[in-house]
């Protein structure tokens, strides 16, 4: 991949809790994706990653920090500015179905966001063009979203989003509540729209389904980017003992091998609490007096792999 | 008491004007045993399980030659019959914690209120009773959560209260329907070790709804797999796991993310919808990949390896 201008570029993005100043929700996240590159974003409950996929979109404000895409600056932007630089990136909600309108039909629900863009008016060739693409018959085009089944709503979603011919997607928990047998359909589309150069950011807790998909992952805890590397890299050997906590948790479908212990006892801690040292120290099963105190540092590792870790686990 | 905590025979269950939901249902859940039920959205896995809690709409018809919890016969059972079984016979645990709690009352409050069996017992007795039962699920600081609202506490503690408040009856079967589908992959663990423990300390009888491998693989000793609304194939999880023998099983097993192998450039899906139940044939027939003119048309026989069965045509044991 050539190093191109990247579609989505973060500096040091930092989101406070509003009304709050220093309460961070996102904490100094550096990062960049390029274009037919899919980045997965994986962390507990409560580590920042929705928020993340927000302020991109422009739905909360940074704090600190810069977010390009495309090249162009976008922290700091008046909602009027962001409007057409929002085209940009589109954003598919966890629950698709509770993200249509009951009362519209899916065609006018996938061309609504042309209309909004002021793109003009869409034919009915193009909408049918559009759910085709996402794998759904022309036919779906006169429904209502109540008839159309989990796997056909979070596909008319995709379709939705392409109708501004984005550079960037944002999928938070795109296969969250699907069954297994049809979420491999989502997943394979998404492929699909990779291959046109468009960016991907997918977001979810659950690394065995992204795994497949994303080329790189980046590892949230408590609105801090502890990891972020090569999908295959990481799975061979995760660096930040929370990663490896994360990836041992994983169950896996095989009953000879259970675990006797839970990998990563507690919880994530409250924003409003935050650790001293490294915030991870306290459920850390490796941790060290020093990391109590300091904070660790960013440490690079290899290319494009990168640990926030006083002492990141061995390689290999 | 007697040593089968759940046992089922030939259980159907229709809405009113619908197709059925289950049909010819054989199940035992033993003591000490815990059971894993999957399926898809649509299979009937959680009619089956309202219909042990004796909480299926009155518009639903039950028919079969036995439903019986810890002993008791549930088919035609009176609804007080009923009521006196949800607690110490059977009780559940469900997808979203948060809302089996009322919001506008304490733990404390709502924990009295479960035991209003028990109204005679002292109200120090009722708190030291509570107190241990929030203590055994591993709640940090149990007298002080009392006065807790639902509000104040995250999903996983939450699912760890709701599953004091299943087992404060002491019930021969808890039945856990998705349980850690809503909560994070390190707290799934946490709560996946915690009804193992149950099990082993508590010697209830679990039935474990979930359509996770992964999550059946971790804790159960057999598991069922369902689909529209008939069980298709039932055995011990080693045997399952080390070779699925019906075709949904196996398809199922090749669409689980985490066996697949890294690299693999398209994911695996089943094309087709659940159909609803109740057509001629094999259920599994307009989906699958061997079938031909007779599964479309003749109900599939059962077949065994020892205690592991299956029902199709195509299929040899």
């Amino acid at each position: 991949m050539t190093q191109l201008v990247p579609v989505l570029a973060t500096n040091g993005l930092c989101v406070d809790v509003p009304a709050r100043k220093n309460r961070m929700i996102l904490a100094d996240i550096s990062l960049a994706l390029h274009g037919g590159e899919i980045l997965g974003m994986v962390g507990e409950s409560g580590s920042g990653k929705t928020t993340f996929g927000q302020a991109v979109m422009g739905l909360v404000r940074p704090s600190a920090g810069t977010i390009t895409l495309d090249g162009q600056a976008l922290a700091g932007s008046s909602a009027k500015e962001f409007r057409p630089l929002r085209r940009a990136a589109a954003l598919l909600f966890q629950d698709p179905a509770a993200s249509f309108n009951p009362r519209l039909r899916i065609g006018a629900i996938v061309g609504e966001p042309r209309r909004i863009a002021g793109i003009g008016r869409v034919t009915t060739a193009e909408l049918a063009t559009l759910v085709e693409r996402a794998g759904l018959s022309a036919s779906v085009l006169r429904k209502f979203p109540h008839a159309l089944s989990g796997g056909q709503a979070r596909r008319a979603a995709v379709a939705r989003a392409l109708a501004v011919v984005p550079r960037l997607i944002i999928a938070d928990e795109p296969t969250a509540g699907l069954d297994v047998s049809v979420q491999g359909g989502i997943l394979n589309l998404f492929l699909d729209i990779r291959e046109q150069g468009t960016a991907l950011l997918l977001i979810s807790h659950n690394l065995a389904v992204i795994r497949h998909v994303s080329d790189r992952l980046a590892i949230l805890y408590l609105g801090r980017l502890v990891e972020i590397g090569p999908t295959d890299a990481i799975f061979r050997a995760p660096r930040h003992p929370y990663t490896r906590a994360l990836l041992d948790a994983e169950p896996e479908a095989d009953p000879a091998r259970r675990r006797t212990e839970p990998p990563l006892m507690g919880e994530v801690p409250s924003i409003f609490a935050r650790p001293t040292g490294c915030e991870f120290h306290a459920r850390c099963r490796f941790v060290r007096p020093r990391c109590r105190d300091e904070a660790p540092g960013v440490t690079g590792i290899g290319e494009r792999h990168s640990v926030r870790c006083h002492f990141p686990l061995g390689g290999g | 008491m007697s040593a089968v905590a759940l046992e089922i025979r030939d259980l159907s269950i229709w809405y009113a004007g619908a197709a059925p939901a289950v049909l010819n249902i054989d199940l035992a859940v033993q003591r000490g045993e815990i059971l894993g039920i999957i399926g898809e959205s649509g299979s009937g896995k959680t009619s089956l399980a309202h219909a042990v809690l004796g909480l299926l709409p009155a518009s639903a018809t039950m028919r079969g030659a036995r439903l019986a919890l810890a002993g008791t016969e549930l088919i035609g059972a009176s609804p007080a019959a009923l009521r006196a079984m949800r607690g110490p016979g059977a009780a559940m645990i469900f997808q979203n914690p948060g809302a089996a709690f009322s919001p506008l009352h304490t733990i404390g409050e709502h924990f009295a209120a479960f035991l209003w069996r028990d109204r005679r017992m002292s109200g120090h007795d009722r708190r030291a009773r509570i107190v241990a039962a929030l203590h055994d699920v591993g709640i940090a600081d149990p007298a002080a959560r009392l006065s807790a609202h639902p509000f104040q506490l995250s999903g996983g503690m939450l699912q760890r209260v709701a599953i004091a408040a299943a087992l404060l009856m002491r019930p021969a079967l808890l039945i856990a329907d998705e349980p850690t589908t809503a909560l994070d992959v390190t707290m799934e663990a946490q709560i996946l070790h915690l009804l193992r423990g149950i099990r082993e300390n508590a010697g209830v009888a679990i039935l474990l709804i979930s359509h996770q491998l992964g999550v059946i693989a971790e804790i159960c000793d057999r598991v069922a797999v369902m689909y529209a609304g008939r069980i298709v194939e039932e055995g011990p999880v080693a045997a399952i796991f080390a070779r699925p023998r019906h075709p949904y099983t196996q398809a199922l097993f090749a669409c689980e993310p985490s066996l697949i192998k890294a690299g693999a450039l398209r994911l695996p899906v089943i094309a087709g919808v659940v159909p609803r139940p109740g057509g001629a044939g094999c259920g599994f027939a307009s989906r699958c990949v061997h079938a031909d003119a007779q599964c479309r048309a003749v109900p599939p026989p059962w077949q065994a390896d020892a205690d592991h069965r299956y029902c199709c045509h195509r299929i040899a044991a």
